[in-house]
């Protein structure tokens, strides 16, 4: 498993490459990326996203750990950006494998609700009316508390 | 005691961190919430709902009822918007 956090853009697609490469073993990979929203409706200029990196270490550490036993996943890699980002650009990634399709696909939901709420990123937004920190969701919490046994 | 703040609790009080020394009487995280919120105005209207406030003691996440002896540095931050 791998946590990389960082500031500088990277590449969807190859890190989803390099992830599944030789792992023939696996059966099954999912990936999940997380993109800056900016909609006609809704229009954000820059997202910078602030992070606490000792925490989120031991934070995304701990959930991985927990996804992996729950779900038996074989390798599981978490990337996630902090600093600032423009729309379009990836965000964060979660990368699983796993034997089957329906652990991967489990797995890296289970992974993606956690992240929301328990790893210490905060966003802030900058639109036409100004900067604004996005407030965290009863909807994320709930998504969250379906994972607790 | 070295206390961090994040976000829009780090915008509100103009300092992203600062050592303290700790009365006595300042046993758990709630209280250094009320310690902290009893400083200014500032302070006190960043910390009006202590609801919203998270903590974490030497990167461990707590609730607002945890001792803060042993510790060394205090985090405190808004709910965490990840992913």
């Amino acid at each position: 498993m791998a946590i990389r956090l960082l500031e500088a853009l990277f590449d969807p697609g190859a890190e989803s490459n390099a992830f599944i490469a030789g792992r023939g073993d696996a059966g099954a990979a999912v990936t999940f990326t997380g993109i800056v929203r900016s909609r006609p409706d809704d229009p954000v200029s820059r997202l910078t996203l602030e992070c606490y990196p000792e925490l989120a270490e031991r934070q995304i550490g701990d959930m991985i750990a927990a996804a992996t036993e729950r779900f038996d996943l074989l390798d599981v890699t978490v990337i996630h950006r902090y600093g600032p980002m423009a729309p379009g650009e990836p965000i964060m990634q979660v990368m699983v494998l796993s034997a089957h399709r329906d652990a991967a696909f489990e797995g890296a939901r289970m992974l993606m609700d956690y992240l929301k709420t328990d790893a210490p990123f905060w966003k802030k937004e900058e639109t036409p009316e100004g900067a604004r920190w996005v407030e965290a969701t009863a909807e994320d919490d709930e998504a969250r508390s379906r994972w607790e046994a | 005691m070295k206390i961090l703040y994040f976000a829009w609790l780090r915008e509100r009080l103009n300092r992203s961190e600062e050592d303290i020394d700790l009365p006595a009487d300042v046993v758990t995280v709630s209280d250094l919430i009320a310690h902290l919120s009893a400083r200014d105005e500032a302070f006190a209207m960043a910390f009006e709902k202590p609801n919203r406030i998270r903590a974490a003691i030497d990167t461990r996440i707590v609730s607002h009822d945890t001792p803060l002896a042993g510790g060394t540095t205090v985090a405190l931050f808004p709910p965490m918007t990840g992913g």
